[in-house]
């Protein structure tokens, strides 16, 4: 592969990769969840290293799937997938695009990076009126990324991406 | 087996079969915010695990897989604590239950992401991160639970009567351990006794509980001699595998 090509086509594959999402949080892509560590090409295949989020994630089989599947239909049939733990995912990886998808899909985005702070953090703002004034429901959500809040201006209950 | 072996799989049982315990809780949780948040924290658990077998199931001369390592070997083959294996009961009891065991695995998983084996270090910092918030939601519902009204204060303290006779363990070296002192694979469990005795005294201060004393301890998980209700648990965790062998998804 001469390197322009390889360019080009990792390209491609990252353009994909922006198609395809976390089942749980369908509106952002794996790539804004800052899941794709790396994109390269190895002998005749692509190799794609991507972080586990929680190492318990029910998403953890299936998004692998989804990636192969989702890049075999744009005609990349040989991609091999490695599960990278090595640092560990955190949310400080999470693009600005994806924390303002995030909000406006009504998930209050992690508040602050992860590495500064010993637990989750709490919401900056209720995402369907922008209030301050919210309270802790319970430390968990439907999933374990997020926990569960309600405003106190709105009234309505929320989720909030933990700092992780 | 080897005793890298034998150390590995007592760390991955573990998770495992506190993971399961806390699936119980599925659809039974006191309201629901707790049943979702004991279950979270079983999958939590149980994606550990699975780090662990996987890793175990790629070293050399292993001929196996993490579902093999998870549900199909004999009671006697499980090295986890007797602790993870006591059963349910109340919320009151899987709460202390929870503390006691987070409380000792925050320690003894700060030490292991130093880990010279780069892998288990990996596995152990990604890990640590989850324990972390467990222990906070253990910790805090100690607290909440121990100060709380005279019936949630009593359960809490009868929790911790019965549970506590099995903590002696956490810090029992098993003969594998004492075999992996002089390469530094194991930690020495011995030395976390201290902060462990800390932590959970300053919760236990906090709630208004009492902390047992001069315990007879129980001792035999980490070396495959389990309670009656190891036996129980992997009926239900093996079934599937056991009737229809190999099965998958």
């Amino acid at each position: 592969m001469l390197k322009d090509d390889v360019h080009i086509i990792r390209k491609q594959i990252a353009g994909l990769l922006h198609e395809v999402s976390d089942p749980e949080i369908p509106v952002v892509s794996i790539v804004d969840l800052g899941m794709v560590i790396d994109i390269r090409p190895e002998n005749s295949h692509w190799h794609i290293d991507l972080a586990p989020t929680y190492s318990g994630c029910p998403a953890i089989d299936v998004i692998p799937m989804l990636v192969k599947t989702h890049l075999a239909e744009a005609g990349f049939s040989d991609i091999r997938i490695e599960m990278e733990i090595t640092p560990p995912w955190s949310t400080d990886w999470i693009s600005d695009r994806g924390n303002q998808k995030l909000l406006a899909y009504g998930i209050a985005p992690p508040n602050g990076r992860a590495a500064d702070q010993a637990y989750e953090g709490t919401p900056r703002n209720c995402p369907q009126c922008g209030s301050e004034d919210t309270e802790l429901i319970s430390q968990y959500g439907a999933t374990p990324c997020k926990a569960s809040y309600r405003c106190l201006s709105c009234l309505e209950p929320f989720e909030y991406f933990k700092c992780f | 087996m080897e005793a890298k072996t034998k150390y590995l799989l007592h760390l991955a049982d573990n998770p495992l079969i506190l993971g399961q315990r806390l699936a119980e809780w599925c659809g039974h949780g006191p309201v629901l915010e707790q049943d979702i948040a004991l279950t979270n924290s079983s999958l939590d658990l149980i994606g550990q695990a699975r780090l662990l077998f996987q890793y175990i199931a790629s070293l050399p001369g292993q001929d196996t897989n993490e579902d093999k390592l998870a549900m199909t070997r004999y009671e006697h083959q499980y090295l986890n604590l007797l602790l993870v294996e006591q059963p349910n009961q109340n919320f009151g009891h899987t709460i202390a239950r929870q503390f006691l065991y987070d409380a000792f695995n925050i320690i003894q998983y700060e030490a292991l992401s130093e880990h010279a084996d780069e892998q288990l270090k990996g596995i152990a910092a990604k890990t640590l991160k989850e324990i972390r918030y467990h222990y906070r939601y253990s910790s805090e519902w100690v607290v909440r639970l121990g100060d709380g009204t005279e019936k949630s204060h009593h359960i809490t303290q009868e929790a911790f009567n019965e549970l506590w006779r099995y903590t002696g363990e956490l810090f029992n070296m098993a003969s594998y351990e004492n075999e992996l002192q002089e390469s530094g694979y194991a930690l020495d469990v011995t030395l976390l006794e201290p902060e462990w005795q800390n932590r959970v005294s300053s919760v236990a201060t906090r709630a208004g509980l009492k902390l047992p004393k001069d315990e007879v301890m129980m001792l035999g998980g980490k070396e495959g001699k389990h309670t009656e209700h190891m036996g129980y648990i992997l009926t239900e965790l093996q079934y599937m595998q056991r009737t229809y062998p190999e099965m998958n998804w």
